[in-house]
């Protein structure tokens, strides 16, 4: 696809581990603080395991790397996975996690980039993180930098209007080492995306924004990698990889449904998933 | 009378001469450079100047990645339409609290030729309500041109309201503005007068109209309304016994209930405040005339100080 070595069944083994361990360690948080954003948070769990733990350029030691690759969870309610990551990967205590949310904790309800090391940019409020991850690489180019920015979007999140005003913003300045990962898992809040406000075509909204599409099975470790190995190649454009996923994946009774965008699983429905979810570890 | 000046142009060219001092300022605007007089910054710095369209809410984040980004951005429109922006401002520039300075022109009526749409008589309420924004209404160019580098070599979001009309010049070279400090321009004991913006003009105006009544006024220029000089208010309140504030803003939220809130805790005296009733405004032909219309001529001012001071313990 690239001209690359292919990842090496190993890398894509040990990334998957880490996928099914982000998604045991999220629902082990939700249902413990008895609130959070379960199908979203599963449905992104590939995707951050392979930025986290492969893609991005990032030392937890140095959570404030001038030069290291920014990355935006511009769909904020995802924070558990987000958090999982960050835990696993460094940037502060596996202790933490299981404090998250109470007062005086760095962990909030959204993602807090005052609070919470490795944290680059605060989101929650939708449809912000590509107008910033915009204005952070004009301000690479101002100084001379060479990291990148990474977003990861949801697909409700494409109904918001500002989110293309950062869109055509990135077209017009050609913002190659802009990489978004839309994170479609086709349910939001209320319902199907279809239903609620139709986002398709979507690979042409972006296509017509000036911006490069790539398409994959974002449960799939190594069309992920492939992807993002495409991503960083980009010249001109900056680039969307529409990853279609399933909300709720890998907790069977959660999977598709709207009911799990942000509802905690009771001793019964937890006992399920985490049996689920260790099958395959 | 006061002679005028273009503060939106001296504040413009002030940008384009500090850049040069501080790489780090960088101008973002929402198509409306010519009209912010951003236009000489983006002939000197077309590298650190960037037009992102018709898209206040997207200006503002596109400008809290550049704070990420460790530079100085400076997000010109008009204020009018920058309420279009409150959740960017609350959540990525407030909460997230990014060096980002919002600057927020054709502010007030001064736009009264284009109607309430482009009034903006809410912004110093909106933005003050916001925890980590500082608020600066800059009383004449000097202050707008001498706010520049303080407000970019502080650390945290700011506010600054700056007028399309030409303003009365009230400051020589001389003055020195610090940023959570006003200063009495005018003394006296009887009331104080409480103003910024356009507002200081027709506060001294009003105070020498009272002079003559035999009322010795006290002129205070406030031109940081977050946050809030509340030591030399409460000095004020507590020797002139009578206050009267003075913007060109809505009554709620402003400047008059800043300083209400400290006074209502620190030393309550009777406070009248000048501003706008709570309406929309309409267009008019000039900006003076607008002003007087809406309840903040000189002539009010004298007849607020008049009533507050009957209150006078």
């Amino acid at each position: 696809m690239t001209g690359k070595v292919a990842h090496s069944p190993q890398l894509v083994k040990e990334l998957e581990d880490l996928a099914r361990q982000l998604r045991i360690d999220l629902i082990e948080m939700i249902y413990r603080r008895k609130s959070g954003h379960p199908g979203g948070s599963l449905s992104a769990a590939d995707i951050l395991a392979a930025l986290f733990f492969h893609q991005l350029r990032i030392d937890p030691m140095n959570p404030d790397w001038e030069s290291r690759d920014r990355f935006i969870l511009s769909k904020g309610h995802a924070c558990s996975t987000l958090y999982a990551a960050l835990a696993r990967r460094g940037f502060f205590p596996m202790e933490t996690l299981q404090a998250w949310g109470q007062i005086g904790c760095c962990l909030q309800g959204h993602p807090d980039r005052l609070k919470t090391p490795g944290v680059d940019m605060t989101s929650g409020c939708l449809g912000h993180g590509i107008n910033i991850a915009a204005g952070l690489l004009l301000a690479a180019q101002v100084r001379g930098l060479d990291y990148r920015t990474y977003v990861v979007i949801g697909d409700g999140e494409v109904q918001a209007g500002v989110l293309w005003e950062g869109a055509m913003l990135a077209g017009k300045y050609k913002l190659n080492k802009l990489i978004t990962v839309m994170d479609y898992n086709k349910v939001q809040l209320d319902g199907k995306v279809e239903d609620i406000m139709p986002i398709e075509p979507v690979r042409q909204k972006w296509e017509a924004f000036n911006w490069s599409v790539l398409e994959i099975n974002g449960h799939n470790m190594k069309e992920i990698l492939e992807a993002l190995d495409r991503a960083v190649e980009a010249k001109d454009k900056p680039t969307v990889i529409i990853a279609h996923t399933v909300k709720g994946k890998g907790v069977s009774y959660m999977e598709g449904k709207s009911d799990w965008h942000g509802k905690v699983p009771n001793d019964d429905e937890f006992k399920v998933a985490m049996e689920e979810l260790k099958a395959h570890v | 009378m006061f002679k005028r000046d273009n503060t939106r142009k001296i504040f413009g060219d002030a940008m384009t001469a500090y850049a040069a001092v501080n790489p780090k300022v960088v101008v973002l605007t929402a198509d409306v450079a010519s009209s912010v007089m951003a236009t000489s910054f983006a002939q000197k710095y077309p590298e650190r100047f960037f037009n992102v369209g018709i898209a206040e809410a997207g200006m503002i984040d596109t400008a809290v990645g550049f704070a990420l980004g460790g530079l100085v951005p400076f997000a010109n429109t008009f204020a009018g339409l920058l309420s279009r922006a409150t959740e960017q401002i609350r959540t990525c520039v407030a909460y997230a609290n990014t060096n980002v300075k919002i600057v927020g022109s054709f502010a007030g009526l001064s736009n009264f030729k284009d109607g309430p749409t482009h009034h903006s008589i809410m912004d110093v309420a909106i933005m003050r309500a916001m925890p980590n924004m500082t608020v600066l209404v800059p009383s004449d160019s000097v202050e707008a041109r001498k706010i520049i580098p303080l407000v970019s070599e502080y650390e945290g979001p700011v506010y600054i309201r700056i007028s399309r009309s030409e303003m009365p010049v009230i400051f020589d070279e001389s003055h020195k503005i610090e940023l959570g400090k006003g200063q009495v321009v005018r003394e006296g004991n009887d009331v104080t007068l409480i103003a910024n913006g356009h507002m200081l003009s027709r506060a001294l105006e009003a105070a020498d109209k009272l002079a003559a009544q035999g009322v010795k006024a006290r002129v205070v220029n406030l031109p940081t309304v977050k946050p809030l000089d509340k030591d030399l208010i409460v000095k004020c309140a507590e020797e002139t016994k009578a206050i009267v504030t003075c913007e060109e803003h809505t009554v709620i939220g402003g400047l008059g209930s800043a300083v209400a809130e400290v006074l209502v805790r620190e030393c309550p005296v009777p406070v009248d405040m000048i501003g706008i009733a709570d309406v929309f405004t309409e267009t008019a032909l000039d900006h003076d005339t607008l002003m007087d219309a809406y309840g903040m001529s000189v002539d009010e001012i004298v007849r607020s100080a008049q009533k507050v001071m009957l209150k006078q313990d």
